[in-house]
């Protein structure tokens, strides 16, 4: 029984909030590796690119709750999250045309790239800031719970509860049917083995007729998904705040890079390395091991290895460990 | 003097705005936007020497700004005698622990040739001296943090003048980036600005979390200036006397007596906060232009060329038997250093430490601003930069204040957009600044005042 007791208490306060993360994560990290793979430079308004998106589900979620659409125990924003996706293609295909376009003729250095997008990071902050406001929102309506941890109790008889938000299950299902579409498209139809190519050799991709201006407009329109899709669902699971999801970006970079940047399924798991990494290091295993241990052995401290302050920090160390002896990423990158 | 007529001009028009801004709204403001202005003039100097003189990018400026100010505080506040006491003895066997962790890796390093059990040996001296550290430093921290909570509950300083503090403030930034640039610096560029940016994260988050060194985000308050206090100022004969003479027009008008003493004493009170800023500028202009003719004959020396090689040709620079790597980590640490001093002197001009302040978009990427568009490799321009991109940052709220005015004049006052819009204020100031750099690196790539190479 104690035992099952230890497993519960796991899952409820690390796997499952991990998986919800990581996929949040994972999303915003394939994005980023296929911008590094395809268009080649660090994109540093990712973060703040999910935010945009998330931005206008909210609005539409305002505007469909306001018409009195509802999807009953689903939250609304599932619905917007489509309306999301169209406007932030809209506003990545237009940055694109006005502003990157000019540098991808003049074949700028990556660092160049880098650092325009830090522009187009500012632009899109103050919009987000502009339009909606720097304020913490939250848009999730529905059913909150699909196990709430007193009925776990009641129908197992355990002492541990197992809470399951609905946001998690979403998050998850979410996660599987895009991302799996998402490699469907890449390994299977033409235009995705187009773009792989692409990514693999410019010059031989272009030699052999692939279009240049397509493989870009569709990896701006994949990344805009991406975003809305992973933004929509970290602030379902949690609550819009701006600032929070620029500082996203720094995990999602290091999820990027850990599973080898310009590698979309490595950055897949890495959302998901750095997740499950986060949570390890932070949680305080004191309880778990009460479980398990007879009771002479039961330890005094908290038996936490990092105090939760220090979540980030456990992302960033990974990251330059990873840096320092594989450059290339645990899942060896530059192969779209 | 024909050729550097456009730093001239650029120059006159900077300080001719900040000049117009203490006509318009008022002296005091002017001058604590030309502090800040000189602050990030020092930023960017840092920043130019790694990016404008060798090409190497750091996103990490924002660490290195708040290890300045980390010294800012250890070494002017007063020492807290009491935490001493409790715990100073052993987070000093700490230090000494962790001192000779290094030691013994890097014996490790040169005794044994590179092996999979060495790395193995490594990670166990690492892990042991982990939890060594913790064993010793936990209990500390606990009493450390016990003493007095409220007001104290750190080490405290060393309780020496602040202006040490500007010295060893590019000492602990140069350590860091010593350290920082040994491991990343091999980094391809991209991974490196990635790589520093996250290091920087992970340098607040400890200064923000460890309460016994920092006192986290509770905030040091009230550290001791260099410049007379206001207070103080203002009861002072011959500064009573400074400011009589100067406005001896205007209070001769005054026929009353006791409204006279009035009018003086409100002017006293005003004149006093501008008489400290413009010590505090004295002192800051002092700095960037020491700086600023230190990094002037450097990139014309020798050694100056030397770095311009190796950024425009790497390979070439190696060949011609120049040590590419030494070079880098030496300029990485320098820019760093200059990066940690205008860290000190902002907690000097604030009088306060506040870890909970320190955000990427301010300290890393504004500064990034600065030098792109003041034109990096150029020291002047990245000055220039450093004044231009700060003055807008600040006037950016007025500004957009009259152009949403402007554009909404035929709207009713209490329209809900004009009223949103207007609300929104703050926020404009990264349009304007996302709006600049875009068009900067499109239309002038080199910044408003490019680099000027001399041919022979």
């Amino acid at each position: 029984m104690d035992f099952l007791n230890a497993i519960i208490l796991l899952l409820n306060y690390l796997i499952v909030p991990a998986l919800a993360y990581g996929s949040q994560l994972a999303l915003g990290a394939i994005f980023v590796s296929l911008i590094y793979g395809i268009l080649r430079f660090a994109y540093f308004t990712a973060g703040d690119l999910m935010s945009f998106g998330t931005m206008f589900t909210i609005l539409f979620t305002w505007y469909f709750q306001s018409l009195g659409i509802s999807l009953g125990f689903l939250p609304t924003a599932l619905i917007a999250i489509p309306f999301g996706i169209i406007v932030t293609i809209f506003y990545v295909l237009l940055k694109d045309k006005l502003v990157f376009s000019y540098y991808r003729m003049k074949k700028s250095p990556p660092v160049m790239l880098a650092m325009v997008s830090i522009g187009t990071m500012f632009v899109t902050q103050a919009i987000v800031r502009i339009v909606i406001g720097p304020f913490d929102r939250r848009f999730f309506d529905g059913e909150k719970f699909i196990i709430k941890a007193n009925e776990f109790k009641e129908m197992t008889g355990l002492n541990e509860g197992l809470a399951i938000k609905s946001t998690q299950v979403i998050t998850l299902f979410v996660t599987i049917i895009v991302v799996s579409i998402l490699f469907w498209f890449l390994n299977k139809t033409k235009t995705g083995k187009s773009m792989r190519a692409y990514s693999d050799n410019e010059d031989l991709a272009l030699l052999s007729g692939i279009d240049p201006k397509r493989v870009v407009m569709i990896t701006w329109v994949i990344a805009a998904i991406l975003a809305t899709v992973g933004g929509a669902l970290y602030g379902l699971d949690k609550s819009f705040k701006p600032f929070t999801y620029f500082n996203n970006m720094l995990p999602i970079f290091a999820a990027a890079i850990v599973g080898g940047i310009g590698n979309p399924f490595g950055a897949f798991l890495g959302g998901y390395v750095i997740a499950f990494s986060e949570i390890l290091l932070t949680y305080a295993y004191k309880k778990f091991f009460v479980y398990l241990l007879p009771e002479s052995l039961e330890p005094d401290g908290l038996l936490q290895l990092l105090s939760t302050d220090y979540k980030f920090a456990v992302s960033f160390s990974i990251l330059v460990i990873v840096l320092l002896f594989r450059p290339s990423g645990i899942f060896k990158g530059k192969v779209l | 003097m024909r050729k550097n007529l456009d730093v001239i001009a650029a120059y006159s028009i900077m300080l001719g705005l900040i000049i117009l801004v203490g006509f318009l709204q008022s002296w005091s403001m002017a001058l604590s936007i030309l502090c800040l202005c000189l602050i990030s003039a020092v930023m960017t100097i840092g920043a130019n020497i790694q990016w404008g003189y060798a090409g190497l990018i750091n996103f990490g400026i924002m660490g290195y700004t708040a290890l300045g100010g980390l010294a800012a505080v250890l070494v002017s506040a007063p020492p807290v005698e009491e935490a001493w006491k409790a715990g100073g003895l052993n987070m000093l066997l700490c230090a000494f622990i962790v001192f000779s962790m290094i030691l013994v890796i890097r014996l490790i390093l040169k005794k044994f040739s590179k092996s999979k059990n060495r790395n193995y040996i490594i990670a166990a001296v690492i892990i042991a001296g982990l939890i060594l550290l913790r064993l010793i430093s936990a209990p500390a921290i606990e009493s450390i943090e016990a003493v007095n909570p409220a007001t104290t509950g750190f080490l405290g300083g060393m309780g020496l003048p602040i202006l040490f503090s500007w010295i060893v403030g590019a000492f602990f930034a140069g350590g860091l980036a010593y350290v920082i640039g040994k491991i990343a610096l091999g980094l391809r560029a991209d991974y490196l600005a990635i790589a520093t940016l996250l290091i920087s994260e992970i340098v607040i988050a400890v200064i923000k979390h460890e309460d016994w060194l920092s006192r986290g985000v509770k905030n040091v308050i009230g550290l001791k200036r260099p410049v007379p206090y206001e207070i103080d100022l203002q009861g002072k004969e011959w500064f009573i006397n400074l400011v009589q003479k100067f406005n001896q027009g205007s209070l001769n008008l005054i026929s009353n007596s006791l409204e006279k003493q009035q009018a003086l004493k409100q002017l006293v009170i005003e004149s006093s906060t501008v008489f400290v800023k413009l010590c505090f500028a004295g002192l800051f202009t002092a700095v960037v232009i020491v700086l600023l003719i230190v990094t002037q004959k450097a990139l014309y020396s020798p050694w100056g060329r030397m770095m311009r090689a190796i950024r425009d040709n790497e390979e070439a620079a190696n060949a011609m038997g120049k040590n590419v790597v030494k070079q880098h980590l030496l300029i990485f640490v320098l820019g760093s250093a200059i990066v940690g001093i205008a860290g000190a002197m902002m907690v000097t001009y604030d009088g306060l430490f506040t870890p909970g302040s320190y955000r990427p978009m301010r300290y890393t990427f504004l500064i990034w601003v600065m030098v792109i568009v003041g034109g990096s490799g150029n020291n002047f321009g990245a000055i220039l930069g450093g004044f231009a991109v700060w003055f807008l940052w600040i006037e950016a709220a007025p500004i957009a204040l009259f152009l949403i005015n402007l554009f909404t004049s035929g709207l009713e006052e209490t329209n809900a957009l004009k009223v949103h819009l207007i609300n929104s204020i703050p926020y404009f100031r990264f349009l304007m600044m996302g709006i600049g750099l875009l068009l900067i690196m499109r239309y002038r790539p080199k910044g408003i005042l490019p680099e000027k190479i001399k041919r022979v």
